[in-house]
């Protein structure tokens, strides 16, 4: 009796736990199918490339990527991009040398540069610092299966306008079904074709759109798939080491029991 | 009481003899680890393991992370940012430890459940159970604190949301919370003393931890049947018990093990399901967060805050006779801690003569209900103040302060409970038969 109850009770506990209210109004998010999704998904290094292309191209005009160093681009699980490389990309920002005061030249080992004069979030945790699904009820539990839904939401963001715009005390909003309250302040920032992949990959809406947010979900986490790996090898450490001592622990209690009852 | 008579360590050589007479740490250690224990506890019983496992991981962890963390509101996110991505294996630790809290929190909850159907906390083990809380409500603050530190957006309203509480007290309430913040508001005086307390309380809970031990140490473990272990003579409790080493020892860890398995699997697949995305977003004392959410753990004791709103009769009569002095926010605070007060009292509450829930046909009832109730206000406590959620928290919280002050005394006067085992050796062969005899 007690064990059922205690076994409803913990896995409702767990299952209830990372709870959070539904937010106001019909928010539509749409479920992506990513590449670094699920315990052994990894991140797609050529589309995090692209998507490197369009947050430099398209989202940088506004938004900052603070936390993320530019190094970071040519690390092991990220887009993969030669030093020599990460190098050049780096000069094309503008940083005020901590030491001397002056602008210079980026270096690798600047952190992209925090861009605010939009007014614009920074996008460096952005992936994380939304979730996509919240049900049922509210609590959460869906993420089990589809992921917190954080690139999903940059995606749905991203795609989600419907055209109509409004002003409001001489500012313009822009409706979109995958924001909460349904207007945003950021104007519709992809159309179709407006980067050019060096793949040759489609550079419709919904593909920049896909491609940016795999990339700003490596920026907010850059060591996922070294993450992954070393979850994996800690559970099958421990599912040895609880068969061994699931083992050891029958044969010293074997003295102690008698045989069961039939 | 005198312990159940065991075996005791005899130092053999001259060099254990030397330091026994001066320091008899080996005896110690000796009594603690062969301690005997009764042979028939469940598998609800691994939790205090799991639990001393939590402590030392968290303190581990956490250590470590100090080493890489700046407890300066302009620079707290950076830092963590900075282990996440920099410090080698910092975002294992990091995820690690908040994750950590959520086990820790999972198994405590489980410990305490467990207490509570099998009457761990009745006498002689009320001592046990009252350390047992104060360890629970040092855990509480501990974990509190440590959500500040990230500096996110969550931690900031988290804290200052928490400490509005005691500025809810009456006439008083105001300096304590400026006191407790440093300030005015939840400021830099604030992190910079919550890292200080978030490093101190651990300590005093490994300390709480050892008088824990040290107290069920004294009066036996209590067991699934709740018949005390006989202790006529070493023989007798010798038909009881079996020495927790290796036996429990080996068992403990074995269910350690699987835990961990997934708790490692959260760790690596989904590090943020328990968290709050809010908390990825630096701490803005100009922008509110939509929903102020506290974490998981302390949800159903946030429902009971905010369950008792200023229309509420109880709210009303508690105002009205304390000629204003107690208004609904302050109701709200004395009702959080009272749900936790009250379980500190349930040794005394209790008034049925029998242990275990397991022999205690009403009780059983009542007692599922309470598990029920808790996941009921852990689900309010995460939804907005609003109906149907407001009605329901308020059932959910009365039914909390109705088991404790109402069924518990009440049950022990009205309900028949059915047979208990004569010994606990009884008990354990008719789970597993009697011992087989090399002879037979």
């Amino acid at each position: 009796m007690f064990r059922k109850i205690a076994l409803t009770a913990a896995s409702v506990l767990v299952l209830a736990a990372p709870v959070w209210a539904e937010t106001a109004g019909e928010q539509h998010i749409e479920d992506v199918d990513f590449a670094h999704e699920g315990p052994f998904g990894r991140f797609d290094q050529f589309q995090l490339q692209r998507g490197l292309q369009v947050y430099t191209e398209v989202c940088s005009g506004c938004h900052g990527l603070k936390f993320v160093p530019i190094r970071s681009l040519s690390d092991a699980g990220g887009p993969g991009i030669p030093e020599d490389q990460v190098r050049a990309y780096a000069k094309q920002f503008t940083v005020t040398d901590k030491e001397t005061g002056e602008d210079r030249e980026g270096l690798p080992t600047d952190n992209f540069p925090a861009n605010t004069g939009a007014g614009a979030p920074d996008l460096s945790l952005m992936a994380k610092a939304r979730a996509g699904f919240h049900g049922p009820y509210g609590t959460g539990i869906n993420q089990l299966v589809r992921g917190m839904g954080g690139p999903e939401y940059i995606v749905s963001i991203l795609t989600g306008y419907t055209g109509e715009e409004k002003e409001e005390f001489g500012s313009f909003f822009y409706e979109n079904k995958a924001f909460p309250g349904g207007w945003i302040a950021m104007a519709p920032p992809l159309s179709d074709d407006q980067v050019t992949y060096a793949d040759g990959h489609p550079a419709t809406v919904h593909h920049m759109a896909e491609d940016v947010s795999s990339f700003l979900m490596w920026a907010a986490e850059p060591k996922l798939m070294a993450r992954k790996d070393a979850g994996f090898v800690s559970v099958i450490f421990l599912a040895i080491l609880s068969t061994l001592l699931f083992l050891t622990n029958k044969r010293i209690w074997a003295a102690a029991k008698g045989k069961k009852h039939a | 009481m005198a312990g159940i008579p065991h075996d005791h360590y005899e130092p053999k050589t001259s060099g254990e003899r030397w330091l026994h007479k001066r320091l008899p740490i080996v005896g110690l250690l000796y009594d603690t680890i062969m301690i005997p224990t009764p042979k028939n506890l469940n598998w609800m019983w691994i939790w205090g393991i799991v639990l001393t496992f939590c402590l030392a991981l968290q303190i581990v962890t956490g250590i470590v992370l100090a080493m890489h963390y700046t407890p300066h509101v302009d620079l707290a996110f950076a830092s963590v940012e900075h282990i996440m991505r920099d410090v080698n294996g910092g975002y294992m630790l990091r995820y690690l430890h908040a994750n950590g809290a959520s086990l820790f929190f999972f198994a405590v909850y489980l410990h305490i459940f467990r207490g509570l159907y099998y009457g761990s906390y009745k006498a002689p083990r009320e001592v046990t159970w009252i350390i047992g809380m104060l360890i629970y409500l040092a855990m509480m603050a501990t974990a509190f604190m440590g959500y500040v530190l990230p500096w996110g957006q969550m931690s900031f309203w988290g804290a200052t949301v928490i400490t509005g509480l005691f500025g809810a007290i009456p006439g008083v309430g105001e300096p304590i919370q400026a006191w407790l913040l440093g300030g005015p508001a939840v400021d830099n005086a604030t992190l910079n003393r919550f890292f200080s307390l978030h490093y101190l309380l651990p300590f005093v809970i490994a300390a709480l931890v050892a008088v824990h031990i040290w107290a069920f140490h004294t009066t036996g473990n209590n067991n699934p049947t709740g018949v005390e272990v006989r202790r006529g003579s070493k023989e007798e409790a010798e038909r009881d018990t079996l020495p927790f080493w290796p036996y429990f020892v080996i068992k403990d860890l074995f269910a350690l093990a699987v835990i961990l398995a997934v708790f490692f699997a959260v760790v690596g697949f989904m590090p943020n399901f328990l968290g709050h995305p809010d908390n990825y977003i630096e701490a803005n004392p100009l922008s509110t967060p939509a929903h102020i959410v506290p974490e998981w753990y302390f949800l159903p004791f946030y429902a009971i805050l905010r369950a008792f709103t200023a229309d509420v009769w109880v709210v009303i009569a508690a105002n009205w006779l304390s000629f204003g002095i107690i208004d609904a926010k302050f109701f709200g605070v004395l009702a959080m801690f009272g749900a936790i007060a009250i379980m500190a009292l349930a040794p005394w509450l209790d008034t049925s003569s029998v242990r275990s829930g397991r022999y205690r046909p009403m009780f059983k009832w009542w007692f599922a209900l309470l598990c029920i109730d808790f996941v009921v206000l852990m689900w309010c406590g995460a939804m907005p103040a609003e109906e149907p959620y407001a009605t329901i928290s308020l059932i959910a919280s009365a039914y909390w302060f109705a088991y404790f002050l109402i069924i518990l005394p009440l049950l022990g006067v009205i309900e028949k409970p059915t047979a208990q085992p004569a010994t606990i050796e009884e008990d354990f062969n008719a789970h597993y038969g009697p011992k087989a005899h090399p002879a037979e």
